[in-house]
């Protein structure tokens, strides 16, 4: 396994701890002349999101976490997995409902996502930051109103909901920004 | 690539130019010459924290070293007769990268003859009033230093209660940091606790180091003997390191055989123990003090900057 010195560490590296994979996004050299070297280091945990506060001295080192990011199309939902395929090899992966956790409502076959996979594996899921969907179902709206402002629920093809103005009528294409969960506009067919 | 550009500013480098002529002018006008020495030398400083970046030639094979400081060459001069020189040149040290280090750097270092440390830390002060604009230099020793900020005396507090401390604090401390190794852990609470307070609202000189840690100063046989050796702090940044110089050849010898046990302990290559230094100071070296300054800090520090990449034109990763 491929590891990391001290020297060099540097912000953005990927390391593994505890067999957990970790991002250093902050790594600061400190040494007092004729001292020892210090790297103050703050890492994040990739799985949960944790922050790890950790101080090195020169001379140690940190394995290297085999950590990449692919491009993935969603397949298909059968049952609690989601199905996704590396759009260059065509290998097929599978993320259990957890692992999508509140990513399901943007899927839609054939979508590409960014996936991470940490030892061949897949640990997060990165929708794309707009989406278009359709909508299913939805109570109709009062005719001319063109406000933004008054929401009401609607419901989608892939079965998620969100709120969007009252204009929205059955059968619309909506495009949907992932990172707020909000309406953004209707589309043209 | 878009990096070719230098990354400091053309007004922080015009600031650096006037500075350098400062200094320059600082030095004649106190009666010390300008000299030069190789940046590359067959001898190097054997520390166990520095680590110099070897040269070797493809024709000869013969290996070289980047000087991690012109200390060996200026004090040969010493022993030839100078009486006060000094040198603005690049010094050299691996691994040292971050935004208060930048692996090649600009030393100003001078020596004069007949100093002890009182004289050397007011040519010091004088130096740096000089160059910063700042009120009168104050001084604390390292003692008085950790009592203040750590509580404690770092001359006769044990190991144990260094670790303890570290903990106290709920300091991160390295796995690799061996509970023998007594001068880690005064560094760690010297970067964790101390360093910050340093020269916030006066620079500051610490001085008399704990013996363990005189580098090539002398130490004085006080109780407990100190090394005479001070640092300048501004800002809570280390910028300029002097000794009361080291004369013994005999005890150049034994330190430098001890940095190199420790070396291979750290894991590390050792350096050569013999030099011309140690002729020179067989020849006899006259009773001396020195001092190096770190030029581009110091231009951060001036400049207002809080990175050495707003002061370098073309620091490492553009280099």
């Amino acid at each position: 396994m491929a590891s990391y010195n001290t020297s060099d560490f540097r912000k953005g590296l990927k390391v593994q701890i505890d067999g957990d994979p970790f991002l250093m996004f902050e790594c600061n050299f400190v040494k007092p002349g004729k001292g020892q070297a210090f790297y103050k280091c703050k890492l994040r945990n990739l799985i949960r999101g944790t922050v790890l506060d950790r101080t090195y001295k020169s001379g140690e080192s940190l394995e290297a976490a085999d950590v990449e990011e692919i491009d993935a199309q969603y397949l298909y939902r059968q049952g609690n997995t989601f199905v996704f395929m590396d759009n260059e090899n065509y290998e097929q992966y599978e993320l259990s409902v957890e692992q999508v956790d509140d990513a399901w409502q943007y899927l839609k076959e054939g979508l590409n996502c960014a996936m991470v996979l940490f030892n061949g594996q897949p640990l997060s899921l990165t929708p794309p930051n707009h989406i278009v969907l359709r909508v299913e179902y939805c109570e109709p709206g009062a005719k001319g109103n063109t406000a933004t402002n008054v929401t009401k629920p609607v419901k989608f093809e892939n079965g998620a909901e969100f709120n969007c103005p009252s204009f929205v009528e059955i059968g619309q294409l909506i495009k949907i920004d992932t990172r707020t969960a909000e309406y953004i506009e209707r589309v043209k067919e | 690539m878009g990096d070719f550009r230098p990354t400091a500013s053309w007004d922080n480098l015009r600031l650096r130019a006037g500075l350098l002529r400062k200094t320059r002018e600082f030095f004649h006008r106190h009666g010390l010459l300008e000299v030069e020495t190789p940046l590359l030398s067959a001898d190097t400083v054997v520390d166990r924290h520095l680590d110099p970046f070897h040269v070797t030639a493809e024709s000869s094979g013969q290996e070289l070293w980047l000087q991690t400081s012109p200390e060996f060459c200026m004090k040969r001069m010493l022993a030839d007769g100078a009486r006060a020189i000094y040198q603005i040149t690049r010094a050299f040290r691996q691994d040292e990268l971050g935004p208060l280090h930048n692996p090649e750097f600009t030393i100003v270092e001078w020596y004069r003859v007949g100093d002890g440390p009182d004289e050397a830390m007011q040519l010091l002060a004088d130096l740096c009033q000089t160059l910063l604009d700042c009120g009168p230099v104050q001084r604390i020793s390292y003692a008085e230093a950790f009592e203040r900020h750590v509580g404690l005396n770092p001359h006769t507090a044990d190991t144990e209660m260094l670790v303890r401390t570290v903990e106290q604090h709920a300091i991160q401390r390295p796995s690799s940091l061996s509970v023998d190794d007594r001068d880690g852990w005064l560094d760690l609470l010297l970067v964790e606790l101390v360093e910050p307070h340093l020269g916030n609202t006066a620079p500051v000189i610490v001085y008399d180091y704990p013996a363990s840690q005189a580098a090539l100063a002398r130490i004085r046989p006080d109780e407990p003997p100190v090394a005479e050796r001070f640092e300048l702090y501004v800002a809570g940044i280390e910028l300029a390191n002097g000794y009361h110089e080291l004369v013994d050849p005999a005890e150049l010898e034994r330190r430098n055989a001890q940095s190199n046990q420790q070396r291979l302990a750290d894991g590390k290559r050792p350096l050569p123990e013999q030099s011309r230094l140690i002729a020179a100071m067989q020849s006899g070296l006259p009773s001396a003090a020195g001092v190096a300054l770190g030029f581009d800090r110091l231009v951060m520090l001036a400049a207002g900057a809080t990175r050495l990449d707003a002061v370098i034109a073309f620091p490492q990763d553009r280099a």
